[in-house]
């Protein structure tokens, strides 16, 4: 790969393998992700897929291999500075929203601004009107759908301004209504700028991505372009 | 809103939004809390007021003449006049004369009853205490001798200090039970003795109770010695030797009882907030993923511990000082003062206890992996 590409590159896995005692979770993985772009990851259960979400997300170091983020290796990293990787330049969406019960909508945003230098309520108010929730910024998680505190969770993701969005099946616990609001989201995202992985059993979902790498047994099978 | 007002914020509602997790560990504290006060309280309230009961339990210096003649009970009252008024429990003069009564050899003893009472409260009288000078009271083992009981008639005779006869009817008003000597005597009004006797204002000793420890006894006796050159005082251990041990044997079980309830507290603060961080652990792993440096999780879960123990310990103290003051008033029988420094002491004890025992949960806490919230349960 050439220099220019290179730099162009977000993110660059270099045979990533990741060993859980006896199981291989992830063997020898390589993959770039160019900056704006957006991936989705496919793949049976069990093939891998948080593995390597938790590798490129900054929240597990691989048992062997390169991480490099923005040309940056953080696979060896020390926990301290993986910390403070990830709050400058992740965003994570989950499946399970991981809302914090006790904090109203508007608080869970800017949970997320109190980790990582200064809680502005206005700038979390732009937030949730990003994502259509601004007048539920008072409301807690359990007062909210699915699909809104999805979108919760979304505006948290990216109210750091982070480089790369990291969505672990954004839509597996949505309808088709809410699944579409969010693709819409993440779609709005994509036109902005963001580089986005996203983990997805849905091809649906995945046909929106511009490209598509399919995990097999820690392995990358089959990668192909969408358009 | 500053990071400051967030973390107040995240603070009082993780806690006030949670509640019922919290209330058995708030118990705890309460209950840790009231104890330490309630205990503390007593052992600082009630030793300080009880050392002058205690020390009612006999005489602690025996006033003699310094030469062979007997003591004047004028320089002995002078004695008495220069120890403190606030500490002295009584003084008691004693004068023995050998009697006989229906031709039976006794020992008369004149004495003052209203400080026997002080100087030797555990005399018990079956009967009246003498009042007047034709009452007295017999020892029991005299009474049994001799048959006597409240109420029967008894002759005192014998030969006075100039060598003339007297004889004195008398009655019998109470019979005495000591479990000591005195049961072989009889006792009268000391007034009563002198006249029989003659050689008014003198007495064999004065048992003197004085309120105090035995450094400040020794002191008293030597500013006695020194002032009054006809009065030989000296201290005398009886009950008072083992007063001072059996108070500090009751406050050391005391300490130790509070100390035990105070660990088993800590247990359960421990146990609750270990609960509390197992389940949160995807909270917790959350926040590490949003970037949450581990001092900034440890200080939110010590926040909660120091926020537990404060509103425990509040009415945990407030209950201790009701139970201080029950006790004092139904046990000891005395009003307890309420003591701010001990309070403030109390709650600053019973908050650090707190956050030390959130030590461990902090730990396990800290612990968590940012990775388990992309995990399925
Ligand atoms: N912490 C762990 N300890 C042991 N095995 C793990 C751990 N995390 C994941 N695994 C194993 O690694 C493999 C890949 O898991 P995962 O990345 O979660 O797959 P996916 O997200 O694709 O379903 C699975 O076999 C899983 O059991
Ligand atoms: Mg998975």
């Amino acid at each position: 790969m050439d220099i220019a590409a290179q730099a162009a590159n977000i993110l660059e896995l270099r045979d990533v393998s990741m060993d859980y005692g006896q199981v291989k979770a992830l063997q020898d993985v390589s993959l770039a992700v160019r900056k704006g772009e957006w991936l989705a990851v496919m793949g049976p259960s069990g093939s891998g897929k948080t593995t390597m979400m938790n590798v490129i997300g900054c929240m597990d170091r691989p048992t062997s291999g390169e991480v490099l983020l923005e040309g940056q290796d953080v696979a060896r990293l020390l926990p301290g500075a993986l910390t403070e990787i990830r709050r400058d330049r992740i965003g994570l969406i989950f499946q399970q929203f991981h809302l914090i019960s006790y904090l109203t909508a508007l608080e869970n945003v800017m949970v997320a601004q109190y980790y990582h230098s200064m809680i502005d309520e206005a700038e979390a108010m732009g937030a949730l009107e990003r994502v259509g929730l601004r007048d539920r910024a008072a409301h807690l998680p359990r007062q909210l759908s699915g699909g809104e505190q999805q979108r919760v969770c979304i505006a948290r993701a990216l109210i750091n301004y982070p480089r790369l969005i990291l969505a672990d099946e954004p839509t597996g616990n949505l309808d088709e209504a809410n699944e579409a609001i969010v693709l819409s989201l993440l779609r709005r995202l994509h036109e902005e700028g963001s580089t986005i992985v996203v983990v997805t059993h849905s091809p649906g979902v995945a046909a929106q991505a511009e490209r598509t790498v399919v995990l097999e047994h820690g392995r990358i099978a089959q990668s192909f372009l969408n358009r | 809103m500053t990071k400051h007002r967030m973390y107040l914020k995240m603070l009082f509602n993780s806690l006030t939004r949670r509640r019922s997790r919290m209330i058995a560990a708030l118990l705890a504290v309460a209950v840790g809390a009231a104890v330490f006060q309630g205990m503390m309280t007593i052992c600082c309230d009630v030793p300080r007021q009880m050392e002058r009961e205690f020390r009612s339990y006999g005489a602690n210096m025996v006033l003699t003449a310094a030469d062979d003649a007997a003591l004047s009970l004028e320089d002995a009252a002078r004695a008495v006049a220069l120890l403190p008024e606030d500490k002295l429990v009584g003084a008691t003069p004693y004068r023995y004369k050998p009697v006989r009564a229906h031709m039976q050899p006794l020992t008369a003893v004149g004495t003052r009853f209203e400080q026997v009472k002080k100087t030797s409260p555990w005399w018990r009288v079956e009967g009246e205490w003498p009042s007047d000078g034709n009452t007295l009271l017999a020892g029991a083992n005299v009474a049994e001798f001799m048959g006597l009981e409240p109420g029967k008639g008894l002759t005192i005779s014998g030969r006075n200090a100039k060598g003339a006869r007297f004889s004195q009817e008398m009655t019998v008003a109470g019979v005495l039970r000591t479990g000591g000597p005195e049961e072989d005597f009889v006792f009268m009004n000391l007034p009563t003795l002198e006249e029989l006797d003659g050689n008014p204002g003198t007495a064999d000793l004065v048992e003197v109770s004085v309120a105090c420890g035995s450094e400040e006894l020794a002191k008293l006796s030597d500013s006695i010695r020194r002032e009054i050159s006809t009065v030989a005082p000296r201290s005398v251990k009886r009950v008072t030797s083992s007063e001072a041990s059996v108070l500090t044997r009751l406050r050391t079980l005391v300490y130790m009882v509070t100390a035990v309830v105070l660990v088993l507290t800590m247990i359960c603060v421990a146990t609750t907030m270990m609960t509390v961080v197992l389940e949160r652990r995807k909270e917790i792993g959350l926040k590490k993923a949003l970037g949450a440096e581990n001092f900034a999780i440890a200080g939110e879960f010590l926040g909660e511990g120091i926020c537990l123990g404060a509103a425990g310990s509040l009415p945990g103290i407030a209950l201790g000082w009701l139970l201080a003051r029950a006790i004092g008033l139904n046990v000891f029988g005395r009003v307890i003062a309420f003591n701010p420094f001990l309070t403030l002491a109390a709650l600053l004890v019973s908050t650090a206890l707190t956050a030390a025992a959130c030590v461990l949960p902090i730990r396990a806490a800290v612990a968590v992996e940012p990775s388990l919230v992309l995990r399925g349960e």
